[in-house]
């Protein structure tokens, strides 16, 4: 505990202040990525709630005034300019996560004994973000998933978008009707992880300070 | 310290405590923090000007031809749209218009003629009995709305490329243009016009086309969104001219291939 307290890094007198305060926790790669990740998934999901209104899956819409475009044109054309940053930023985040070892060094391995010790941990209050540095198996779990949801949502996407010219695709997916609810499915997984991820970020502002500065 | 009561899941209140300690004397965390916020603030006012304005909407129409061109380039004139059993047709299939069904033009069989007209040899009009004597194929395809539904429906008509060969149409032009007895217009691309399934349709499963689904002629593309297939046809021009149609200068997406 002691030692990751110091990694900390804070400006106080009296407390070491360790290596870790100078140690870059996300590149900058990794920080330019996630904030236009960021952007896009606000821009997509804005506009896919205002898209999904004008046809809605189950019994309810999404409050317009938390819809992006004027009208489902607008929406439309907000979708498909949107889609082009969040596919062009995900390709580049996914090819120098694989390359630079990342995803290697901080996703994996993922041990289900530490999960559910994680998870226990987490829900009792006393798991520890000390060392950003290190996710621990619930965060690893989680960010493999939501990149995982990240790569149904834009299959799914373009399986609707081209149902004829992908139609193997679409086919996958069952067809074009149940292609929308695997897309929908995905966007929920999505919102979902942003709910907690936000949450946590504010609830411990350093792991947001160091996804801004790096460190 | 009262608010550290409230217990949030995978967060220890110690370190939280101390870690909101430690940010207070930075004025500059506070200042990341403040900018994020409004970085998020703005995210929720999407719905405001600021990304409504006519600045970006500009820049969203560049972005939309620029899909334009991405779709004519993986639009392949050879691919058929998937063919489904008359047991998926979607019964009753939907009316779809931006009007009432009531409000639906009634065309008169008698008075018809299909107006011919650009880039052709013969620009002769054609009557309702001469389309209906142009050799007809049936398709069972899905048509999709931009809306998101989808429906399954049967079509029989006259392959649109076959009319436009005994027509002479120049199809080395870009465009085929269609005006509706309502006053809807349609600009599509021409390899769309020469893709196999698209139809000029006379008939909804074995009956003469309803006036619903756009009597007495509607050009069916399964390779497109709903609202890029008129109904009630009047006529037709061969052009290199992109004279846009109904939702497209509204901003919908021109292209709209599926």
């Amino acid at each position: 505990m002691s030692e990751s307290m110091a990694t900390i890094g804070a400006p106080h007198p009296g407390v070491a202040s360790g290596k870790g305060s100078d140690a870059v926790i996300h590149p900058a790669w990794v920080r330019v990525t996630h904030w236009v990740n960021a952007l896009a998934m606000v821009v997509m999901i804005g506009s896919g709630w205002r898209i999904y209104d004008a046809s809605p899956l189950f019994p309810f819409v999404f409050p317009e005034q938390f819809t992006l475009g004027y009208g489902l044109a607008g929406a439309l054309l907000w979708h498909f300019a949107a889609m082009w940053l969040l596919v062009v930023n995900g390709i580049v985040y996914v090819m120098l996560g694989f390359l630079s070892g990342r995803f290697r060094r901080k996703f994996f391995p993922i041990r289900p004994r530490e999960i559910v010790s994680d998870l226990i941990a987490a829900l009792t209050f006393r798991l520890s973000h000390n060392d950003l540095s290190v996710y621990n198996a619930v965060q690893k779990l989680l960010y493999v998933g939501v990149i995982g949801a990240g790569v149904v949502i834009i299959l799914s996407g373009v399986a609707i978008w081209k149902p004829v010219q992908f139609q193997e695709l679409t086919a996958l997916f069952g067809g074009y009707d149940a292609a929308r609810y695997v897309h929908f499915g995905a966007m929920a997984a999505i919102v979902g992880f942003l709910a907690v991820h936000v949450a946590l970020a504010l609830l411990v502002p350093k792991s947001l300070r160091a996804m801004i500065r790096g460190r | 310290m009262s608010r550290m009561r409230k217990k949030i899941p995978g967060v220890d209140p110690r370190l939280l405590t101390k870690d909101a300690a430690k940010l207070m004397p930075e004025p500059s965390r506070r200042l990341f923090l403040r900018g994020a916020a409004s970085v998020g603030a703005l995210a929720f006012l999407t719905g405001c000007d600021i990304v409504d304005g006519d600045t970006a909407e500009g820049a969203l129409r560049v972005v939309s031809r620029f899909n334009d061109s991405v779709q004519a380039f993986i639009f392949d004139p050879t691919k058929l749209a998937p063919t489904y059993p008359e047991s998926a047709i979607t019964r009753p299939f939907p009316f779809n218009a931006y009007y009432a069904e009531d409000e639906a033009p009634e065309v008169d069989a008698a008075d018809y003629a299909l107006e011919v007209g650009g880039l052709v040899d013969n620009k002769k009009s054609w009557t309702l009995a001469e389309l209906y004597a142009l050799p007809q194929e049936k398709q069972i395809t899905r048509h999709v709305c931009v809306e998101g539904w989808s429906a399954i429906g049967s079509w029989t008509g006259c392959p649109l490329r076959h009319f436009l060969r005994r027509i002479g149409a120049d199809t080395r032009a870009k465009y085929v243009w269609f005006r509706c007895a309502e006053g809807y217009t349609n600009t599509i691309d021409m390899p769309t016009a020469l893709h196999p399934q698209t139809q000029m349709t006379f008939k909804f499963e074995n009956d003469i086309l309803p006036r619903a689904y756009g009597f007495p002629m509607k050009i069916r593309m399964p390779t497109k969104l709903g609202f890029k297939n008129p109904k009630y046809v009047v006529a037709m021009e061969v052009t290199n001219e992109d004279r846009g149609g109904y939702w497209e200068n509204q901003n919908y997406n021109w292209f709209s291939g599926l």
